[in-house]
């Protein structure tokens, strides 16, 4: 030991002994491989655009929230987006059935046919319409909230998303068993 | 033979000084060796060589105790000891140029200032910053970005500047910039944004808009009726539906979320 020290062998005996001399060894294999079998080929500097644009052409677009992870962020702008198309439908679509057929919607025909329904089913639909409205609207606060320049950081923002979905969940099961 | 002798010689000088650490069992003493942690990291491919096999992830396991604390110090491990074809932009190593800007574990940030997550059993996927088209690998292509960027003269404009001095400015004045001139331009808040993704050809992103403002709030500048002119329409800044990802993201710390508010208020109650 004391003569490879004093050689000056010690650390690459070491290294041969410990090292990832297979992973070296390979990559030293494949330099020598692949500097052989590169070929040069000429050209123009004109031709660069061609090469280019051939290229361009193929180029992927790289994934996008399919990768991205779920933040509170996005997720909320996604719900609010849901909600307001959703609730827009049913108002929109309500009005205009009413149009099509006044008597098969009229409120007295709407309030005898709901009524004839069965309990759990009331509730279901109950809680099914309160809870994007509470949720869109209470959201519709906050974005108030930001045109205004208000609770602007991310912080803010999460804070403000969090009493959002607090003050949803409540309203909705204050919604669901309203009288 | 001279560094043998040299060796001994210097040997005996440290065996009369420090006998400590000269000792034999010093001498047969081999370095603590470290564990090894093994970890996988998934690590998007595509080849503009080979365009029509499709983009996938490869997977490389390396050892976390033989290599640095920071994402970007395995990409550079991999592209030097595994796969050498690895393609991805560096440059600084500490956070200050942008250029390592990817999707890591699902959030865009800089390789360089994203630590590794150490637990071994879970792995660590690597995509090229989000909804971009792909030169190669993890690097896609900014021209888009820059063009926008182009797009509302980041430089100051004054028709009259003050000729022969110092072109001053109050420090309250100054202090608007603050939060605002430190973007590096990475492109990690535009690349998180979903109006930008669904919009790239017309909505102008968080980062060009933030710096579009950092103009406007300048004190020095005058053409803000211009800049804001540009502004004023349906597409360049209103796309912005105020979504946060782009401050939840940015890898310095700033935020361009707040930025785009105050040019909202700015231009909606001109």
């Amino acid at each position: 030991m004391m003569s490879t020290r004093a050689l000056g062998l010690g650390h690459s005996l070491r290294k041969a002994a410990f090292g990832p001399s297979a992973v070296r060894n390979q990559l030293m294999l494949r330099n020598i491989v692949g500097k052989r079998s590169v070929q040069i080929q000429s050209m123009p500097a004109s031709a660069q655009d061609q090469i280019l644009n051939k290229q361009r052409i193929h180029r992927p677009s790289s994934p996008h929230f399919t990768i991205y992870q779920p933040q509170l962020t996005w997720l909320g702008s996604i719900a609010n987006r849901v909600t307001g198309v959703g609730l827009s439908v049913l108002l929109y679509g309500f009005s205009i059935a009413y149009l099509v057929a006044p008597t098969t919607f009229s409120s007295a025909n709407v309030v005898e046919t709901i009524a004839g329904l069965p309990e759990g089913v009331k509730y279901a639909g109950k809680a099914i319409l309160a809870a994007p409205f509470a949720f869109h609207s209470l959201n519709g606060l906050r974005h108030l909230g930001w045109d205004m320049v208000k609770f602007t950081s991310v912080k803010g923002a999460y804070m403000t998303g969090y009493v959002v979905l607090g003050a949803t969940a409540i309203s909705t099961v204050a919604l669901t068993f309203l009288k | 033979m001279q560094s043998l002798l040299t060796a001994t010689r210097s040997n005996q000088l440290s065996l009369g000084k420090r006998a400590f650490s000269s000792s034999v069992s010093r001498w047969q003493a081999v370095p603590q060796q470290k564990p090894v942690l093994m970890k996988e990291f998934k690590i998007y491919r595509w080849n503009p060589d080979q365009p029509e096999k499709k983009p996938e992830l490869e997977s490389f396991k390396i050892d976390l105790n033989q290599t640095g604390p920071m994402v970007l110090d395995a990409l550079i491990k991999i592209k030097n000891e595994v796969d050498p074809t690895l393609t991805f932009r560096r440059s600084c190593r500490e956070g200050i140029c942008g250029s390592c800007a990817m999707n890591i574990d699902g959030q865009n940030t800089l390789a360089c200032l994203c630590r590794i997550d150490r637990e071994g059993s879970k792995d660590t996927k690597i995509y090229p910053l989000p909804h971009m088209y792909v030169v190669k690998d993890l690097v896609p292509d900014m021209t888009l970005f820059y063009k926008q960027y182009k797009s509302i003269q980041p430089w100051l404009q004054n028709d009259n500047p003050p000729s022969g001095t110092e072109h001053l400015q109050s420090p309250e004045d100054r202090k608007k910039l603050d939060g605002m001139y430190e973007c590096i331009l990475c492109a990690c808040c535009s690349t998180s944004c979903p109006s930008y993704w669904w919009n790239q050809d017309e909505y102008l992103c968080p980062a060009t808009l933030m710096q579009a403002y950092r103009w406007l709030a300048d004190s020095r500048d005058t053409n803000g009726a211009e800049r804001r002119e540009k502004l004023q329409n349906e597409m360049s800044l209103y796309r912005c539906h105020t979504i946060f990802n782009c401050s939840r993201t940015c890898p310095k710390g700033l935020n361009p979320a707040q930025a785009i508010a105050q040019l909202k208020l700015e231009l909606a109650t001109e």
